[in-house]
């Protein structure tokens, strides 16, 4: 349905704000010493507040908060919307308890991934479900006879992260009663003035952690009743840069970095199968049919997968980004989409794409290959690679109920 | 709970085809119908007290021979009736023999050019019939017998002399209207074929690739006349008699008035039908002969299906242009100038490409034709148990009549029949003093009595574009489906509509074949 | 005369932008060449005109993205002369006082898009994507001469295999909606991704420029494809203009044939190609005078050149029956406006950059299709597409401070009216129909107007010598693509006349400002003549 004139005329105004700002912008602002921003789904995002290594020593060390509105929020309510969801996604959705999140992927009818994210069930009929990219199209084509209703509501709420060990302390210390009792994947809500938080232990951080959802009417609010209460918690904003250490340590891909989806891929050999991108765990083949079920379970008895996502070690300490990852040093096999110095393991670590039988059969004998720009000079790095199980970074905090005072 | 090796659903002559093709190589077949009778579009119904109307379908003119065979009927030659073009102005052009082998009354000059341009397109529509004939190749896993047809395709194209070649490629997209224009000077023959490329499609004769309209009607044949029109003994409703026996014969159980509300599936596998009475009869081989968006959009549950292939799915184009008008008359009708022998045989008013133009316009808008173009016969000269002695039946396609008029058919149905009887009034003085009883029937109306979405009769356009490996859609192309063990055999899937069979069976050779999906 | 006569290399007839393009090749490879051009200017449908004093026009073809870069380097244009200044978006007006506007910042599009749709913004990247992995497949065959099915050389066979090769880096499904995607409408493809009527009316303009085809006519997808082509992996559809009016297109490819040492003669009207033993050997101009070459290119669309210039006698039949019923209906007209002020559009918030862009009026697929109707029933359209543009918004260099140019292509406009020839009457009625749809947004329009060109097909055909007013050279049909483009077993720019080569639009790929078809034309004629072509560039690699 095309809204009514009156509606559309008032909208004309977007063009004035090329980059919308979020609902917790004007603190970001006040706060921003670097003045480094990025365009995030559209909106005006920092990639750093004060100083990138120090941010992420907060996520480790103190605890860190960062803006999550940006963040594509759909809620699906309705009598379908479990059959619905389960259709759509590779995970068994009947086992998800009200009250609980789900880390979920899903895909399209070739069965290459569309996007990841998590999957929050605020009631029997009633779910959210977040994610990198815009899926709109999708997500309502998907709806075609089941009783559902799909509404984004990116807009209309707000998000926060709050992550690192001081994080329960900082949530406690503002009150939020019985925020204790939440075990990691759980959620619940709690009141915030006149209307509700809701309050869940997710995070992209691999450390104990949180994310806030409200209404954007309650953003500041809320940011300030964190904020007042971080004060003797070390709380601090962060840009993504930070946030991007921590989540490489503790092993997260980010959708369209370390793969391409399936609606973003041009050209035709880049769509990426669950099992390529180390999310063959998530897919359920007791469940009932999902979308890009024959094409997945196919592509496994045919032994079709051509790719497969792993973690390495890769020796000394130059980070590794884009690297061209050989076999015996001459076959190209992979490439690495994500690396770090990782400060917290101090080892060198990267996400890496490699081509089976590579990484899958043939795990010896790889390296990289590291361009290290020095003073306009190309420092070629030939350096061993080992593969390694993700997380690079396992924190007891992270699950630890009821979480540790810090 | 009942079991049976093949469930067929829909009780149409593809439905049946397949049923008996099936039924013979020993499987359990059961046939459901919702209707109180089977044979589908072949069907006929009472529209007036002791008159009948033959079925949706008026004339045959692309029975394959190897389902006539199937089906019993007898190999003679059946009689090749004419097609007559009708004037408002002056005598008609008479097309004789299978697509005019003969033409009368037109110059001798223009019957020459008329058979130069029959001849061109028989060759070409003969290039294209191998194809109709076999599933769609699977694109990425070609078969030897898939370039075996491109080989002799090519090899016909080649003997045939290289200009004739060239020109198959230059004409096959091309607008029937240019050929038309290219080939033919006569007003009547042109507005002929143009009304014969664009009938049951959603295309004006100045659309591209309309000329696929009538090379499709060439690949029919009758009595092996490529493009010969003929009416089985007894009417078309007779078909629709030695369709069911065919399939009775054959060992098929066939239960009509029961209606299939759900196919059963689990995880991606058909596991058999539910009915409207709760009842439930598992089999692992399901045959849909039933519209595909009716299959896919109200039987199967959508969870059991992936959202792109729904998405293509709803995206077939099936809206029907098409209005079926069948008169109660006194008397037989006498069109100006026809012969009286020739008023069994199909008659047509378009006057001129622009007249099939501008019927096709308003279409587009959701109107229907202030001044139509149709195809007339008269079914009761050849099934005179249609009509009491001495009255006949009248029965004509009238197009263009969009399946959703803008004003609404409630109130246009009036109006639309008043026009077209006005335009029957033109070229059969008289005939509207002869009207005892009638039956207007709209796209609308058509999808309501024969369940066809839109009231389609190609269950979905027949356009380039929803052709071959695109027909119904690209995933359920080769008549299984992306749910394991559910077929199509309707009109929706190749090669497409018209009293064929070779939907059917082509579904039932998959099946026999064994490829699952 | 006779033995002292210059006898030239090669004989163009026809200086339009293709012309000059292929002059430049062969110039450059050595070879002596004379342009023939009957105006007292060239660039044929590539020109800038002072038609009143101080305005410029580009009284034809007005924006500039589709000529190929390749070309553009090979000869040098910039250096020659050529800017190009990019403009962003446009805006539909529609009737109930809103817009759509269009702008090259994904977020901005998106969001003027979700103004009207949610769905549909979103949509677009979808329809965006798909769209450009089908221009990456044609782009590269924009510069290779098509293969003819049924040569059987060696050549052409394995051009076909590549084409083959290429189609099959698609995957199964792929294809499949690949070949839905060539024969579609544009309108049934776009009810495929977005629901939104003015949506729907703002992309499927791009499938209606310059074809005599309604946007609901099969077919319709691949001419958008044909207008995307501009820059595959930039945005989908940049456009720009030539500073100081497309004749700087012209301009600069006139310098660069003349740097080389070209011959370029104005007013030199071609009245018949010479032919000798059955080859070509020169044209004979208006008047008698004998241009000799050893070659003839003609610029001119095949019609015209072998209905007009050629001798009947020395063409088969059956290639003669093909060019007759080769089908090029004008479908456009032009008005070309020079204004004392910049017209107003209040629907447009104040400082918007949509009214540097394409300007549109049509806010459905219904009214474009009616539109379209009109055609078809031989009247121009009562109620018009108009495609408007004000580029002395940009370019200042075109009209007197303040003032400003402003080109209007209006569709749907037949080659006669009703069957008959266009008089200046129908003209005028004509341009009235155009300029009270434009009053009806900008208030005050009529009283800024200084200056006006219409320009119907009738007036195309006379100035431009395009047949019937066809801006493309002919139609976009199937039947007139690649190996069909003008006649099947003819589609390699050579001719049945030894000797005597086509290389304007009417050969493969077809029309736009894009310089291809004269690019690939002096290509086969330096292999026919053995020459190298080691300063053509290829087509650049889409990776």
């Amino acid at each position: 349905m095309t809204p009514g004139l009156a509606a559309r005329l008032a909208g004309q105004k977007h063009i004035a704000t090329p980059r919308r700002e979020t609902p917790f912008h004007p603190r970001l602002k006040e706060l921003s010493e670097t003045n480094d921003w990025y365009t995030w789904a559209g909106c005006k995002a920092p990639h750093s507040i004060f100083d990138t290594e120090l941010e992420y020593f907060c996520i480790r060390s103190q605890a860190a908060l960062f803006d999550i509105s940006p963040m594509m929020k759909y809620r699906i309510t309705g009598p379908d919307a479990e059959r619905y969801l389960n259709r759509l996604t590779l995970r068994d959705v009947r086992k998800l308890a009200v009250g609980r999140v789900q880390y979920t992927a899903w895909c399209d009818d070739h069965g290459h991934v569309l996007d990841d994210g998590t999957l929050f069930r605020l009631d029997a009929d009633d779910f959210r479900l977040c994610c990198q990219e815009r899926h709109l199209p999708w997500l309502l084509d998907s709806a075609i006879g089941f009783s559902v209703t799909v509404e984004e509501e990116t807009e209309v709420i707000a998000g926060l992260a709050l992550q690192g060990p001081t994080s329960f302390s900082i949530l406690q210390a503002a009150g939020f009663a019985g925020v204790d009792a939440l075990k990691p994947f759980q959620l619940a809500r709690f009141p915030h003035e006149d209307a509700e938080v809701t309050i869940s232990r997710t995070g992209f951080t691999g450390d104990l952690g949180y994310e806030l959802f409200v209404p954007v009417g309650k953003a500041l609010s809320l940011w300030d009743r964190l904020w007042t209460a971080g004060r003797l918690h070390g709380l601090k904003a962060i840009g993504y840069d930070a946030l991007n250490r921590a989540r490489i340590e503790a092993g997260f891909i980010v959708a369209n970095a370390d793969f391409v989806t399936a609606e973003g891929a041009l050209r035709t050999d880049r769509g990426r199968m669950p099992d390529e991108i180390g999310l063959d765990w998530l897919v359920d083949t007791e469940k009932p049919f999902f979308n890009g079920r024959d094409a997945i379970l196919r592509a496994r008895e045919r032994r079709t997968l051509k790719h497969i996502l792993v973690g390495l070690e890769i020796e000394g300490n130059i980070p590794a980004e884009h690297a061209i990852v050989y076999h015996r040093g001459k076959r190209e096999v992979g490439l690495v989409t994500a690396a770090i110095w990782s400060p917290l393991a101090k080892r060198n670590i990267a996400i890496a794409s490699l081509e089976r039988p590579f990484g899958e059969r043939i795990a010896d004998d790889l390296c990289v290959e590291i361009y290290a720009m020095r003073e306009l000079q190309y420092r070629k790095l030939m350096k061993r690679a080992k593969i390694v199980p993700r997380p690079f970074v396992r924190l007891d905090r992270r699950t630890f109920t009821p979480p540790g005072r810090f | 709970m009942t079991s049976f090796d093949v469930i067929i659903i829909g009780g149409g002559h593809n439905g049946l085809t397949a049923a008996t093709l099936l039924g013979k190589s020993g499987r359990k077949v059961l046939l459901l119908e919702a209707a109180g009778n089977v044979g589908g579009a072949l069907h006929g119904y009472e529209f007036h007290p002791g008159f009948r109307a033959g079925g949706l379908a008026h004339i045959v003119n692309r029975l394959d021979p190897d389902v006539a065979k199937l089906i019993g009927l007898q190999a003679e030659l059946p009689e090749i009736l004419p097609t007559v073009a009708l004037s408002e102005t002056g005598m008609p052009a008479v097309l004789r023999g299978a697509y005019g082998e003969r033409t009368d009354g037109v110059t001798a000059a223009e019957a020459v050019r008329f058979s130069e341009l029959r001849e061109k397109l028989l060759f070409q529509a003969g290039i294209l019939k191998r194809f109709l004939k076999r599933r769609p190749p699977e694109i990425g896993a070609v078969t030897a017998g898939d370039m075996a047809a491109f080989a002799s395709a090519g090899w016909n194209m080649i003997r045939r002399g290289r200009e004739e070649g060239r020109d198959f490629l230059r004409m096959l997209l091309m607008n029937v209207a240019d050929v038309a224009d290219e080939y033919l000077t006569d007003d009547r023959l042109k507005g002929l074929i143009a009304f014969d490329a664009t009938l049951g499609i959603h295309l004006g004769p100045r659309s591209p690739t309309s000329l696929l309209g009538l090379h499709y009607r060439l690949t029919g044949e009758a009595g092996g006349a490529a493009g010969a029109q003929f009416m089985p003994r007894g009417g078309v409703s007779a078909l629709a008699a030695a369709f069911e026996k065919a399939a009775v014969s054959a060992g098929v159980t066939i239960r009509t008035g029961t209606s299939v509300t759900r196919i059963l599936a689990d995880r991606g596998e058909t596991k058999g039908i539910a009915l409207a009475s709760g009842e439930e009869i598992s089999a692992p081989v399901v045959v849909s002969a039933i519209h595909p968006q009716m299959t896919f959009l109200t039987l199967v549950d959508a969870a059991e299906l992936s959202t792109g292939f729904l998405r293509a799915v709803k995206n077939i184009r099936s809206k029907g242009n098409v209005a079926r008008l069948d008169l109660a008359l006194e008397r037989v009708p006498e069109f100006s100038g026809v012969l009286p022998e020739d008023h069994r045989g199909r008659l047509v008013i378009a006057r001129s490409i622009d007249h099939v133009e501008n019927a096709f316009n308003p279409a587009k808008y959701g109107e229907f034709s202030e001044d139509p173009v149709m195809e007339i016969t008269v079914p009761s000269l050849a099934d005179p148990s249609l009509a009491p002695a001495g009255a006949a039946t009248l029965s004509a396609l009238v197009q263009f009549a969009p399946y959703q008029l803008g004003e609404g058919w409630e109130a246009g149905k009036p109006r639309f029949q008043k026009v077209v009887l006005d335009v029957l009034e033109r070229h059969a003085p008289g005939i509207g003093k002869f009207v005892l009883g009638s039956s207007l029937m709209t796209p609308a109306d058509i999808e309501a009595c024969y369940h066809m979405s839109g009231g389609h009769w190609h269950h979905g356009e027949l356009q380039t574009d929803q052709l071959l490996v695109n027909r119904p859609v690209n995933a359920a192309c080769r008549y299984s489906t992306p749910l394991k063990g559910l077929y199509l055999a309707s009109a929706g899937s190749h090669p497409g509509g018209g009293i064929s069979g070779l939907p059917g069976f082509l579904a039932a050779q998959s099946i026999l074949a064994g490829e699952r999906r | 005369m006779g033995s002292r006569m210059k006898r030239y290399d090669v004989v163009m007839i026809g200086g339009g932008h293709n012309g000059l393009v292929a002059a430049c090749y062969l110039q450059r490879a050595g070879l002596d060449v004379v342009v023939l051009e009957k105006n007292d200017w060239v660039g044929g449908a590539a020109t800038s005109r002072e038609l009143t004093p101080g305005f410029t026009y580009s009284n034809c073809s007005y924006v500039c993205s589709l000529f190929r870069p390749e070309i553009m380097r090979d000869l040098e244009l910039p250096e020659h002369g050529l800017q190009v200044v990019a403009y962003e978006g446009g805006a539909v007006f529609t009737r109930d006082g809103d817009y759509l506007a269009s702008y090259r910042d994904h977020d901005s599009h998106r969001r003027e898009f979700a103004r009207w749709s949610k769905r549909d913004a979103e949509a677009y990247d979808r329809y965006a994507r798909d769209v450009t992995r089908q221009c990456r497949f044609i782009q590269p065959l924009l510069m290779r001469t098509a293969p003819d099915p049924f040569s059987f050389r060696p050549r052409d066979i394995s051009e076909l295999i590549h084409l083959a090769r290429k189609f099959g880096e698609f995957t199964p499904s792929q294809i499949a909606q690949t070949l839905r995607f060539w024969t579609m409408s544009i309108s049934d493809f776009l009810d495929e991704y977005f629901e939104t009527d003015v949506i729907k009316a703002y992309l499927a303009l791009s499938g209606i420029i310059g074809t005599a085809l309604g946007p609901m006519s099969p077919g319709t997808a691949y001419v958008l494809l044909h207008h995307y082509m501009g820059e595959v992996d930039g945005s989908v559809g940049a456009w720009g203009y030539a500073r100081g009016g497309m004749g700087a297109v012209s301009r600069a490819l006139a310098s660069s044939f003349q740097a080389w040492g070209g011959t370029i003669r104005i007013g030199a009207d071609v009245e018949k190609v010479l032919t000798r033993n059955g080859e070509a050997a020169g044209v004979v101009l208006c008047g008698g005078e004998e241009v000799l070459g050893k070659l003839v290119v003609s610029n001119a669309d095949v019609k015209r050149t072998f209905l007009k210039l050629v001798d009947e006698q020395d063409l088969p039949d059956t290639f003669l029956h093909r060019v007759r019923h080769f089908k090029m209906r004008g479908s456009s007209g032009k008005l070309n406006i020079a204004l004392d002020s910049l017209p107003e559009f209040p629907a447009l918030p104040a400082g918007s950059s949509c009214i540097r862009g394409d300007l549109h009026f049509t806010d459905s697929v219904e009214r474009m299709e009616r539109a379209y109707d009109d055609w078809k029933a031989g009247r121009w359209s009562a109620d018009p597409f108009v495609d408007m543009v004000i580029p002395t918004q940009l370019d200042p260099t075109m009209a007197p401070p303040g003032k400003h140019f402003m080109s209007c292509f209006v569709q749907y406009c037949p080659p006669k009216v009703e069957g008959r020839d266009w008089t200046d009457a129908d003209r005028d009625a004509f341009a009235e129909t155009v300029i009270s749809q434009i009053a009806e947004y900008s208030p005050g329009f009529r009283e800024r107007i200084v200056h006006m060109e219409v320009r119907t097909p009738r007036e195309i055909e006379e100035e431009v010598g395009l047949t019937e007013g066809n801006i493309f050279q002919g139609e976009l049909t199937f039947d007139q693509l690649l190996f069909n483009r003008p006649v099947p077993g003819y589609a390699q720019y050579r001719s049945p006349v030894k000797g005597l080569y086509l290389c304007g639009s009417s050969t493969h790929p077809g029309g736009g400002v894009m310089g291809a078809p004269g690019r690939n034309a002096a290509a086969e004629i330096l292999r026919d003549l053995r020459l190298g072509t080691k300063h053509m560039s290829q087509a650049h690699d889409v990776i």
